[in-house]
């Protein structure tokens, strides 16, 4: 039998019994008498309670106690006890347990529906899958499920649809809205060659994209399993409550009885009034309240991130983000955009590019892409190079048209001198956060390129949110200081750590955690280290496999103002969590001696009705506490001025 | 009359203390390995048993959990290192693969962490 069943009869049954107790002091007796009550009573206690007993009995069996111990404990006491009084003409109590069975259960349907609602997020997601998609297959098109997809189907996808599994545009372009991934609402439009996610809704074009990962591969399916495991796993707070719960209701049942004893051997109350308080002890105490205060609020705060596009990983991060003093972030990719473009081109434009264009052809430097990128654009011819020689960490040097050639940093001129003219550019460039080489031919230099990466949009209303929080931001990068520094002054960080190599970046951010706990922000392979070593790693979305696996939080939109909200959102879920914990703590250690009669003296008592209310009361607020955090606000990031 | 309640009463709690706190034997059981798989039935009643299960490292394994108590305190199974929250539905044996590519000791637990079990991967 359901619970909501059990509780119905429960309420039924017990509704006469409520309707005496009210009309009583109007002259109103209920037919029968104590023989009604005992009637209805017994049905209560076989059909609505009869399961707290099993249940209670085979723990018992076991060693183990449960809620269904104390819940079965209190009624039963009640129950038998007032058969014995009623045979002994003393005044009964068999409303007591039934009243109390009602208010359990009623507290139980509404924790059950409660508690679904706070571990539905990853159903959601999963919901979001597609259920089929048109496949190209022997020059045909045919509908087939999303199972039988394979990496390397091409898949059709019309207006509207949803798309069915991860891969790239192969023909056509569109509008495509990926809010469900990542939580930006603003469609994102996507042509040739860019990729696709699955579960993302096509808007208004047509086009065709090849299937690059399928099944357990698909972001989606990562994300469901990273929620799944946030979800459910321990936060480091939680140790405590497993110490309490496993002492907890053996504990109450020996206050039950000493209560009992105080109250009839040392006081020299009635049996019938010092069994009324053992039992109230009995019913208020909840241990479900403290068992329930951690996982529903971790449920729900992962799941709602998610929901915005950011994956918390596990409890631990969500503690830890708490006591974070330090955010240090990485340059290229994370505060910038990643894709550098040339700015500037000092000199002959036509001349320097084609020169730089022919002598980066075979490089694979970011900065080369830049350079033929732009010498591209600009229409300029390339010509072949001879003797292509690199120069580790300086630049190239090859033949072109048979004269020696080459692009670098200032490195490479230890044979060339630069006028101050040049030199001046350079240093004005270097301020504008550029990154500036030089190209030359022969022992001439004869001209400059300057390179930037520019910040994203929302870096510098990301910095300035973190800053008004009270949090210290460093960058830590592998480029020049000046340029660092001009990019660092442009969003507003505090502190740069220059010339950084790849291997030191953990180094440095052990250092930083001599001063309190850090966040590290990144996104490239040589990242890792650093996202593993410091408290919290959260690595960008678009960054590569091993950072995502090496961080505790995933910013799927890779916008840098998530980390702001990432922060605020694990801080709004721990505060709950302490609530929760705070106030089970708090119900169970003043409720326990209210019930218990401690507070008679200056008339405070309970009676087991209210005990059992009270409990039922208590874990149903606990979640929905928990649930409440769905809808608490998050700020919104505050604009930079 | 009170003296012996009083009597009564403190052997009650004393029984209480040794029943529940005492050190008492728990069913342990051994997965039996057929046909390179790894099957462990777990009743839930009261608890569950067995409530220390030995699997054999890198065998797939599958838990059968069949809740034969009605009681909502068990209606979940929970193994935080897994990521697994499966609902078990009363009287309907409900599967729950293992990953045992790790040895170690995984706590499993109802959904309100109040009943836990043991899983040894060696």
């Amino acid at each position: 039998m359901t619970i909501t069943k059990r509780f119905w009869i429960s309420l039924v049954f017990s509704l006469p019994m409520l309707v005496e107790m009210i009309l009583k002091p109007f002259g109103w007796m209920m037919p029968g008498g104590e023989w009604t009550m005992l009637a209805l009573t017994t049905v209560v206690m076989m059909v609505a309670a009869g399961p707290f007993l099993q249940s209670a009995w085979a723990s018992f069996k076991k060693h183990h106690s449960n809620m269904d111990t104390l819940v079965a404990v209190g009624t039963t006491t009640t129950y038998v006890y007032s058969i014995y009084a009623m045979a002994t003409n003393q005044p009964v109590f068999f409303e007591s347990a039934a009243f109390v069975t009602t208010f359990v259960l009623l507290g139980q349907v509404f924790e059950e529906r409660m508690r679904n609602n706070a571990s539905n997020a990853v159903e959601k997601l999963v919901n979001l899958q597609a259920k089929d998609a048109e496949v190209v297959r022997d020059g045909r098109v045919i509908k087939l499920p999303l199972s039988e997809i394979v990496v390397g189907d091409v898949i059709k996808v019309r207006p509207g649809e949803k798309i069915a599994v991860d891969g790239q545009i192969v023909s056509g372009s569109s509008t495509i809205d990926e809010s469900m991934i990542t939580g930006e609402s603003m469609p994102v439009e996507k042509k040739v060659g860019d990729s696709v996610v699955g579960a993302t809704v096509n808007g208004t074009g047509t086009f065709t994209f090849r299937a690059g990962k399928v099944g357990q591969n698909t972001m989606l399916a990562q994300i469901v399993e990273l929620v799944k495991k946030a979800q459910n796993s321990h936060a480091p707070i939680q140790g405590l409550t497993d110490k309490v719960s496993e002492i907890f209701v053996p504990l109450v049942l020996m206050i039950a009885i000493l209560t009992f004893l105080v109250w009839y051997v040392l006081i020299g109350a009635s049996v019938a009034n010092s069994l009324i308080f053992a039992v109230s002890v009995v019913v208020i105490a909840c241990p479900c309240a403290l068992g329930l205060a951690t996982p529903t609020a971790l449920m729900v705060g992962t799941g709602r991130s998610a929901r915005m596009g950011i994956l918390i990983k596990n409890g631990e991060v969500l503690e830890a983000v708490n006591d974070v003093k330090t955010v240090v972030f990485d340059k290229t990719g994370t505060i910038t955009v990643g894709k550098p473009q040339v700015t500037d081109v000092i000199g002959d434009a036509n001349k320097v590019l084609q020169l730089a264009a022919s002598l980066e052809q075979s490089s694979e430097h970011p900065l080369a892409t830049a350079i033929i990128k732009k010498a591209n654009q600009s229409g300029v011819p390339m010509s072949p190079a001879q003797h292509f020689q690199a120069i580790e960490g300086k630049g190239v040097r090859a033949n072109i048209d048979g004269e020696s050639a080459f692009v670098g940093n200032d490195k490479l001129l230890a044979d060339v001198t630069v006028s101050d003219a040049l030199k001046s550019k350079m240093t004005t460039l270097q301020q504008q956060a550029k990154t500036v080489v030089f190209v030359g031919q022969g022992t001439q230099i004869v001209g400059l390129i300057a390179i930037q990466d520019a910040p994203k949009a929302t870096s510098k209303e990301a910095i300035v949110a973190l800053k008004s929080q009270g949090l210290k931001t460093v960058m830590l990068t592998g480029d020049n200081l000046a340029v660092s520094k001009a990019i660092a002054d442009q969003v507003g960080i505090d502190e740069v750590v220059a010339n950084v190599l790849p291997a030191d970046k953990a180094n440095q951010v052990k250092n930083f955690q001599q001063f309190g706990k850090v966040a590290f922000v990144g996104d490239g392979i040589n990242d890792a280290p650093a996202l593993s070593t410091a408290d919290v790693g959260i690595a960008m979305g678009s960054g590569t496999d091993i950072a995502i696996e090496s961080g505790g939080i995933v910013l799927v939109k890779n916008d840098l103002r998530d980390v702001y909200k990432a922060l605020e959102l694990s801080e709004k879920t721990f505060n709950r969590i302490k609530l929760n914990l705070f106030w089970a703590f708090v119900y169970n250690v003043l409720g326990i001696p209210v019930a218990a009669g401690v507070f008679y003296f200056i008339g405070m008592t309970l009676s087991p009705e209210l005990a059992g209310l009270a409990m039922a009361l208590s874990s149903l607020s606990v979640v929905t506490s928990s649930v409440l955090l769905n809808r608490t606000k998050i700020a919104e990031v505050p604009a930079a001025s | 009359m009170k003296i012996i309640v009083l009597v009564l009463g403190l052997m009650m709690i004393a029984f209480i203390g040794w029943w529940f706190f005492g050190k008492h034997d728990v069913a342990k059981v051994d997965a039996k390995v057929n046909d390179d798989c790894q099957i462990v039935d777990v009743e839930v009643k009261g608890g569950y048993s067995p409530e220390v299960v030995v699997l054999k490292k890198g065998i797939p394994a599958t838990l059968n959990f069949t809740r034969k108590d009605s009681s909502s305190c068990l209606d979940r199974v929970v193994f935080s290192d897994f990521g697994i929250n499966q609902a078990l539905p009363q009287n309907q044996q409900q599967a729950i693969n293992v990953d045992t590519s790790n040895a170690g000791e995984f706590q499993w637990a109802c959904g309100m962490d109040m009943f836990h079990g043991k899983l040894v991967i060696k």
